[in-house]
């Protein structure tokens, strides 16, 4: 079958497809076309690793952990609950 | 998706055991239990109520009555879905409860990922990016980046930053922040990028003056 040829993506439109490409929402044909733009483009697979890194830091946020104060009110709490 | 998936799927089937395990303990009325269970996600529950009313002790209040609802409910929970599922689902409906009296203050959002300023007529980068692990290797230091990336996150439009928080900050899957925060998987990946685009802005912008 001939398959109409669409037009080559351009950064603008690529890096609106970032996170449907993380995410596996891309159908199998605007997969190809968003990769095979990044293989031609230095300065989107540049964003993508941007992107890809600002996850992973985002991931190191550390949470706080609770106060002993917290943690003794808490088991308070727990206490009046449970009588309740 | 990136390097990090597998480990982090590896945390979670750890993460749901060990939940399973307090929490039966916790229907005992082990206390110990409950206390570990509360350190667990306190934290998490406390920034997601947060980013979603204005007031710090409203936060703090739907997060404890979360747990009196938890201790109250524990019976029914049947264990169908997740217990972390659950729990952040009684977080947002009391914290949305609570909200309900705030006005209505929803920044405005942007539209595109990037600044349309930054292509060209024919939508190609009009200057090059920088890649970042190019620079030096600190600089990329989680330590060094956790504050600017947490003030970043506060000044997500909310539902922004509920959806970055959920995903990328604690770890939840795509269904499970869905389900938290009751939106649909299309609304849940445009937050989320938009979140994300704007937090690698400021982290560009910051790693280029530094």
């Amino acid at each position: 079958m001939l398959s109409l040829r669409r037009r080559d993506i351009v950064c603008q439109q690529a890096v609106e497809l970032v996170t449907d490409y993380l995410e596996g929402a891309l159908s199998r044909r605007d997969r190809r076309r968003f990769e095979a733009h990044l293989k031609a483009c230095p300065n989107c697979s540049a964003y993508l690793e941007q992107i890809k890194l600002t996850i992973q830091l985002s991931g190191e946020i550390e949470p706080e952990d609770l106060t002993p104060e917290a943690r003794q009110d808490l088991t308070d709490l727990y206490r009046r609950w449970r009588s309740e | 998706m990136g390097a990090t998936r597998t480990g982090s799927r590896g945390r979670t089937l750890r993460a749901v055991e060990m939940d399973g395990e307090l929490l039966s303990r916790v229907r005992t009325g082990d206390e110990e239990a409950f206390v570990m269970l509360v350190a667990r996600y306190q934290q998490p529950m406390l920034r997601l109520a947060c980013s979603m009313v204005s007031n710090q002790a409203v936060a703090e209040e739907a997060v404890q009555d979360t747990w009196l609802g938890v201790v109250r409910g524990i019976e029914r929970f049947e264990g169908r879905a997740s217990f972390k599922t659950w729990l952040f689902r009684i977080l947002v409906n009391r914290t949305r409860s609570a909200a309900s009296h705030e006005p209505i203050d929803e920044p405005f959002e942007a539209l595109r990922a990037v600044d349309p300023t930054r292509f060209d007529a024919e939508g190609h980068w009009a200057d090059p990016l920088d890649r970042w692990t190019e620079e030096s290797e600190d600089r990329l230091d989680a330590a060094t980046w956790a504050p600017i990336l947490k003030s970043a996150l506060d000044a997500l439009p909310p539902r922004q930053r509920q959806v970055v928080m959920l995903r990328d900050v604690e770890g939840f899957s795509n269904d499970e922040a869905c389900a938290v925060l009751g939106i649909s998987v299309g609304n849940q990946r445009i937050l989320l990028h938009r979140g994300r685009a704007r937090l690698r802005e400021i982290l560009d912008v910051e790693i280029e003056k530094s």
